[in-house]
């Protein structure tokens, strides 16, 4: 019951571990991913990345600007261009 | 004969050289730890960013793809994107990058096609301005901000594309040396725009949604590619740079210590003859009386 999580910017991996969920702010709407998601993939808007760690835990908010978001079986991919801090 | 003054005197202009070359060594040192960091830090982005394009580019083909990565159709007009250092000290790194570029620049015109160059970096412009004086077009001075980073490559990526989009080129290739160790440094050819097909991995059966469409996101992603790419090589730049920088300044620090050796022996030998001249002239004085 988890989902392989990573995001990436150019300068480094920022993130890379099991997570229970992600809200992704893709271009047309955000979506959310859990394990299991079907293959997917999106170009991102600036806002925040939701990380749940756990079921109805309190998420971690991560502000990126600009990129993409893949999902397949592997799990989610965000690569970002900037990770705000 | 050098008089015992001059000699002194190169011995420690040759010293004060020396504590320079050292002192350029162990910095060199000390950035080349980060900068080899950062560059190993950048893979991960640039490997999944390929993986991506791999899987997108089969997919979109013929009349719908991109001019990014289909191309003007035309293969006339060649233009060398040359990534050199801002900063000499480094040994033979800029003047094997310039001849590699030169080597490119010689093999196209010998195919009847058109070059011209953008210059990264302060030290190619002198040499290949001399060679090719009416090939020089533009360039990007990354001379300004201390370790060039993402946005730069943002910068040069955008004015590339800009310049593509207006025309100006068919084909552009990047020049940049790859940092393999301290001690080799290769200069490295790449096809830059079009953007080449990555090879297709075998494709999924998977069927993927995308949203906005592939074309779309295509549309994104070239740029977003052909960024990394710059990115990369400005990473692999300041590796090479440093490394060369490290194996160059470690050799003169070596000659300018056998230098000193050799001066000094020279010093000490011509003062031993002053002094054994001396102790003639007083004993044959007094012998004399």
């Amino acid at each position: 019951m988890a989902l392989n999580f990573e995001l990436v910017t150019p300068a480094s991996l920022v993130l890379s571990e099991e997570v229970y969920m992600v809200v992704v702010p893709g271009t047309e709407g955000e979506f959310g991913v859990l394990e299991g998601h079907a293959p997917f993939m999106s170009t991102i808007r600036d806002g925040a990345v939701q990380v749940y760690r756990t079921a109805g835990g309190a998420p971690d908010n991560i502000e990126v600007r600009g990129g993409f978001a893949e999902v397949s079986e592997a799990g989610l991919t965000v690569l970002a261009e900037q990770v705000i801090a | 004969m050098a008089s015992l003054k001059e000699l002194k005197g190169r011995i420690n202009s040759v010293k004060s050289t020396q504590k320079i070359t050292k002192a350029k060594q162990m910095v060199a040192a000390a950035k080349l730890r980060r900068a080899q960091a950062a560059a190993e830090a950048g893979r991960p982005y640039a490997t999944r960013l390929a993986a991506v394009m791999a899987s997108l580019a089969g997919k979109v083909s013929g009349d719908a793809a991109p001019r990014l990565l289909a191309g003007t159709g035309g293969n006339q007009r060649h233009l060398l994107v040359v990534v050199n250092t801002d900063k000499g000290l480094c040994g033979g790194l800029n003047s094997n990058i310039v001849k590699e570029a030169r080597n490119q620049a010689r093999m196209l015109q010998a195919d009847g096609k058109d070059v011209e160059f953008y210059l990264v970096g302060k030290k190619g412009r002198a040499p290949l301005k001399r060679d090719f004086p009416a090939s020089i077009k533009d360039g990007y001075d990354t001379s300004l901000v201390r370790t060039p980073g993402f946005a730069e490559a943002a910068a040069i990526a955008d004015e590339l594309v800009a310049m593509f989009e207006a025309g100006r080129f068919d084909v552009a290739h990047l020049i940049a040396p790859v940092f393999k160790s301290a001690l080799v440094q290769d200069p490295v050819t790449r096809q830059l725009i079009p953007v080449p097909a990555p090879a297709v991995t075998q494709a999924s059966d998977a069927v993927v949604e995308y949203e906005p469409d592939e074309e779309q996101i295509l549309d994104e992603l070239l740029p977003r590619y052909i960024k990394t790419q710059l990115f990369g090589a400005l990473l692999e730049r300041e590796a090479s740079e440093q490394g060369a920088s490290m194996t160059a300044m470690d050799n003169a620090t070596r000659n300018a210590g056998d230098l000193i050796q050799k001066l000094t022996i020279q010093y000490n030998r011509s003062r031993q003859a002053a002094i054994t001249t001396e102790l003639i002239e007083i004993i044959a004085g007094a012998e004399a009386l």
